[in-house]
């Protein structure tokens, strides 16, 4: 894989805000790349930096080998999907995605007219050319604007919280579609989000941003199997967090887990340079288990009591009070057949396993 | 039944005047009142042939035009600052654009013309009607413009420029044409409100009167009353065939933007 995009040292300030902090980052060739993070983390800063509607302070943007500073967005090869679409009202469909061709003097009517068609298809809205603009739905709308962007082939497709205007349903759909469209099309994608599921359901990679800076870079499985801190551990999914102490770092780590007592776990499920003394233990509540009547385990278990629950048809969601620990864990469990749903108050037990814990600095 | 009264007697109170206005355009007499003596278009005729008429009207269309256009372009600016950008003091600043909307006219007249042959110790001219105008129009240029820009969404331009086009062309390509019901109203407004301004214009025309400076010099002298009420005719006419047309093209852009209509000044 060849590096497409990299930013080095990028920095940015509005007056005192300091909006982007040190970014140091690659984006491959062909790869679906997300900047995931909260409102406000510098998400779309970045993203518009890349387009070209946003200088850097410092640093320097790279953009197929040739450095962008001072190249504008209509002369760089990416192009944008808008989160309000920016589909323009006064044009036909088929006007707005010829849009970008208006500058392509290689191309005569019919070419351009076969290339708007071909776009068209490819976001399943053949034959949609001549209706108005205006009058289209919200999913028809960001079809548009994906075609407008594609049919000038861009080295990248930057997208800017795309979904977010949709209703859940047509949300789901398009992630599917989006992931096969970039499949097909081969263009490398970078999806600005703060849905974290959408982001883990179609990245290659996922930058995941707080105030300014990269808290992780990963692909999803690791940053959901093993977050590098509280922040991120703590923006994507559910995580129960215990207090621990590291008792000693050898080719296994000794740690006594507040609550549930003391394991060993492997280097890889702590950061880089971990030392002895106070940190904590992650776990997610899929990971851990309630041993129903009936059933054996040969994990380590532990009592507790239930505080709370929250059906959801498919699973159920337990909150249980172990001794020692004054927050509740947090326990998911699928509703398989046999398995009755506990009260409120029951007694019961706890399955964990010290290949789930995430240590975190 | 009294609001249809009050409706009824609403709109004598707005038109009568203006229906006077013919009613004596066409009379065969030279005093302004009742009965009417007979049916003429002798008053039409003479507007033909008064040549200093004809100069007064063609300034005033000289400086409404301009006027029109000047005003509308610094509108589209500042409308276009006030909706996409956010900069120090906007509240502010934008406040103190829109002064010249409530001060009074003679304050600005007597002013203007102290700046104009004392400080700047230049020759009154059309010129200097022209920039007063402009003073004057501005304000309701933005206020009309305001609406337009305010209804668009900032990422079009930057859409249309990250598909390759300049800023200007964006700028001609998108913002211009959704805009365009708002340029053609603030135009029709100002080219109005100077082609009939008065003050100002007695204040600092030059050795070439203004139409309405014009027709306050013909009041001196009764004989000449029913030309006025026929050019009053002519104008009206013409406000009329202005407004409808602005109005018409209004609709079609607020229907070709598929913005829905909240009304505009039909």
């Amino acid at each position: 894989m060849t590096a497409l995009i990299s930013l080095t040292g990028v920095n940015k300030y509005y007056g005192d805000y300091h909006a982007l902090r040190d970014i140091n980052l690659t984006i491959n060739e062909g790869e679906f790349f997300s900047l995931l993070g909260p409102s406000g983390c510098g998400k779309t800063t970045l993203l518009r930096t890349i387009a070209g509607f946003e200088g850097v302070s410092e640093g320097v943007v790279m953009l197929g080998g040739k450095d962008m500073a001072g190249v504008p967005a209509n002369m760089r090869p990416t192009n944008m999907v808008f989160q309000s679409y920016a589909i323009f009202p006064h044009l036909t469909v088929g006007e707005n995605v010829a849009f970008g061709l208006r500058k392509r003097k290689d191309m005569d009517k019919a070419a351009k007219l076969a290339a708007v068609d071909e776009a068209l298809t490819m976001v399943g809205l053949k034959g949609f050319g001549d209706r108005q603009a205006h009058a289209l739905s919200g999913g028809q709308r960001q079809r548009v604007a994906l075609a407008r962007a594609l049919i000038l082939k861009p080295k990248v497709l930057l997208l800017d919280e795309p979904l977010s205007a949709l209703d859940k349903k047509m949300r789901e759909q398009m992630q599917v579609e989006l992931m096969r469209l970039q499949r097909h099309v081969g263009i490398t994608f970078i999806l600005v989000t703060h849905d974290q599921e959408e982001a883990l359901v179609m990245s290659d990679r996922i930058a995941v941003m707080f105030e300014g800076e990269i808290g992780q870079l990963a692909d999803p499985e690791t940053l959901y199997r093993r977050p590098n801190g509280r922040r991120v551990a703590e923006f994507i999914g559910k995580m129960n967090f215990l207090d621990a102490d590291v008792i000693a770092v050898g080719d296994k780590i000794d740690v006594q887990v507040g609550g549930l007592g003391r394991c060993q776990i492997d280097a890889e499920q702590a950061p880089a340079g971990i030392a002895v003394g106070a940190a904590a233990v992650g776990i997610r509540p899929e990971t851990l288990a309630i041993l129903f009547d009936g059933e054996t385990t040969d994990r380590k278990t532990i009592a507790g009591v239930v505080d709370e629950v929250v059906y959801y048809g498919d699973m159920t969601y337990y909150d249980v009070r172990i001794d020692g620990v004054t927050e509740t864990l947090n326990i998911a469990m699928k509703n398989l057949i046999g398995r009755p749903v506990l009260d409120v108050g029951e007694k019961t037990t706890v399955v964990w396993d010290a290949r789930s814990l995430v240590l975190l600095p | 039944m009294s609001l249809r009264i009050y409706a009824i007697a609403y709109l004598v109170f707005l038109y009568a005047p203006i229906v006077l206005l013919p009613i004596f355009a066409f009379n065969d007499g030279t005093i302004i009142a009742f009965p009417l003596s007979g049916f003429t278009t002798e008053w039409f005729s003479q507007l033909w042939v008064t040549k200093a008429l004809h100069n007064a009207v063609q300034n005033s269309l000289f400086i409404a035009a301009i006027t029109a256009v000047m005003s509308t372009i610094l509108g589209i600016c500042a409308a276009r600052a006030g909706a996409m950008y956010d900069f120090p003091l906007k509240r502010g600043i934008l406040g103190l654009i829109m002064l010249p909307l409530v001060l009074p006219e003679i304050i600005v007249a007597v002013s203007l013309l102290v700046v104009v042959v004392q400080i700047l110790d230049l020759g009154l001219s059309n010129w200097t009607v022209i920039a007063a105008h402009v003073l004057i129009c501005t304000p309701f240029s933005i206020a009309i413009l305001n609406g337009a820009f305010q209804n668009l969404d900032p990422s079009m331009e930057e859409a249309a420029m990250d598909l390759g086009e300049s800023r200007w062309s964006a700028f001609r390509l998108v913002t211009l044409p959704l805009v365009m019901p708002g340029i053609i109203s603030s135009m029709l407004i100002s080219f109005t409100i100077s082609l009939d301004e008065f003050i100002i214009a007695f204040f600092l025309t030059g050795a070439n009167p203004t139409m309405p400076v014009y027709i306050w010099g013909l009041l001196r002298f009764p004989g000449s009353l029913p030309i006025v009420m026929a050019l009053g005719t002519l104008l009206v006419g013409l406000s009329i065939i202005l407004l409808t047309i602005a109005e018409i093209l209004r609709r079609r852009g607020m229907a070709r933007a598929g913005v829905k209509d909240k009304g505009g000044f039909l």
